[in-house]
């Protein structure tokens, strides 16, 4: 499968500060991507480099096979939609639709209409009098309408109600289903958005510390509760990414497929085996418990 | 619409039991058509990938097969090849966690069996 993105040992330091520290990895063609992490991370910050917004301090970063830096080749390819997209103050909403084309080439103008009328935008305000949702719709909008070969959605919908960002889940999946591309998603409503994806790549301090298909990921940790030794037996030689001693009880999160073994020990010592989210995946890897840095190498 | 999927087992796995459940339940009969990938991902609000692999696990068991440019439909004969393979998960899934259960509690198999006979006669 192509490549969209190429990125090797890739590093944006601050001064101290790693923003992102050595990371490497791939996009390829037509793919939804989930790019997870906790606030910090440096997932904005690695976005901003895919989408030559700031320079790299070092790595190698192909987009489209290109250096994306002032490359009109790269970037007329590229809809990248902030986290607190910014539009001119002045302008109407229909002013933000009218320029879209200008710099994405596959603007599809229809579309953008469908989706204003569901977002129940109006068209004739001007930005600075928008609420915080209907300015995450706009960004929305154009994020789709913009048809770009790589989206790039960062926390796309702060303020943006239920009704709303199901809508955009809805619109998201029949238009990719359409017109395939590769989309990367980065957001903080794991639960939500965990269906949508095809591929997950967790970052943590800057790190990149999982890059696995959405549905290897599915069933492949588990929740032991049972009495402390006894889950401390089940869960020796495993990967455990999360411990909670509940007074003689405890709760342990085990990375890996359990076998049918494993089930049916797990039977006899009298545990129970339940199934954990992606997000509860993600926050146990990413979380503050001391253990999971070292659990997850 | 969001379905919620189980999160202990992958997608592509529960979206093929349901077709299969469809099957069975006579609401895809033989010979029709299957909805479309992006029909089921747009219904299941999952990657069309997902549904795609979904559908790709019954091909592979000759329980939908593909026309070439029209879509994905039920072959013929499936149900009974849906039925054979669901009591054999009937088994593992009810009947070993079922008298393991009964174990636990001293009910004996003969006990057992009355239960499920009275059950059988409640229904």
């Amino acid at each position: 499968m192509t490549k969209i993105v190429e990125v090797k040992d890739l590093s944006k330091h601050y001064g101290k500060v790693k923003a992102v520290d050595n990371v490497s990895f791939k996009l390829e063609e037509g793919k939804i991507y989930g790019l997870l992490g906790r606030n910090g991370a440096g997932k904005t910050t690695i976005m901003h480099m895919l989408t030559a917004q700031i320079f790299k301090t070092s790595g190698e970063l192909k987009v489209f096979g290109e250096e994306p830096y002032e490359n009109e080749n790269v970037l007329n390819r590229i809809c990248f939609i902030k986290e607190s997209q910014k539009y001119p103050e002045t302008f109407r909403v229909k002013d933000v639709l009218n320029v879209s084309p200008l710099f994405f080439p596959n603007w599809d103008k229809e579309f953008a209409m469908a989706l204003v009328e569901d977002f129940r935008l109006p068209l004739k305000r001007r930005m600075k009098k928008l609420s915080r949702g209907m300015l995450s719709a706009v960004g929305i909008v154009v994020g789709l309408a913009s048809r770009a070969p790589l989206t790039v959605f960062d926390e796309p919908y702060l303020g943006l109600d239920a009704v709303s960002r199901n809508l955009f889940y809805d619109r998201l999946l029949e238009d990719y289903g359409e017109h395939p591309r590769t989309i990367v998603l980065s957001t903080h409503l794991i639960d939500e958005v965990s269906q949508l994806l095809e591929h997950v790549l967790v970052i943590d301090g800057g790190k990149l510390l999982l890059d696995e298909e959405a549905e290897t990921l599915r069933g492949n940790a588990s929740n032991v509760v049972g009495a402390a030794a006894k889950v401390e037996s089940f869960v020796s030689g495993k990967k455990v990414i999360h411990r909670a001693p509940f007074g003689g009880l405890m709760s342990a999160t085990v990375l890996g497929q359990l076998s049918a073994q494993d089930r049916m020990s797990a039977v006899e010592l009298g545990l129970e085996i339940g199934p954990v989210s992606l997000q509860q995946m993600v926050v146990h890897m990413a979380g503050g418990n001391g253990k999971s840095g070292e659990a997850a190498q | 619409m969001s379905f919620p999927m189980d999160d202990s087992r992958p997608i592509f796995v529960q979206i093929a039991e349901r077709i299969e459940n469809d099957i069975l339940e006579g609401n895809l009969p033989e010979e029709s058509q299957v909805p479309s990938i992006n029909q089921f991902a747009a219904f299941y609000q999952i990657n069309p990938a997902t549904a795609l692999k979904g559908i790709n696990l019954l091909v592979d068991q000759g329980i939908l097969y593909k026309k070439r440019g029209i879509g994905m439909f039920v072959a013929t004969g499936v149900r009974d090849i849906i039925v054979g393979k669901r009591k054999e998960q009937f088994y593992e899934q009810y009947v070993v966690s079922m008298v393991k259960e009964a174990e636990k509690l001293g009910i004996t198999t003969d006990q057992l069996t009355d239960m499920i006979k009275r059950g059988a006669k409640e229904q």
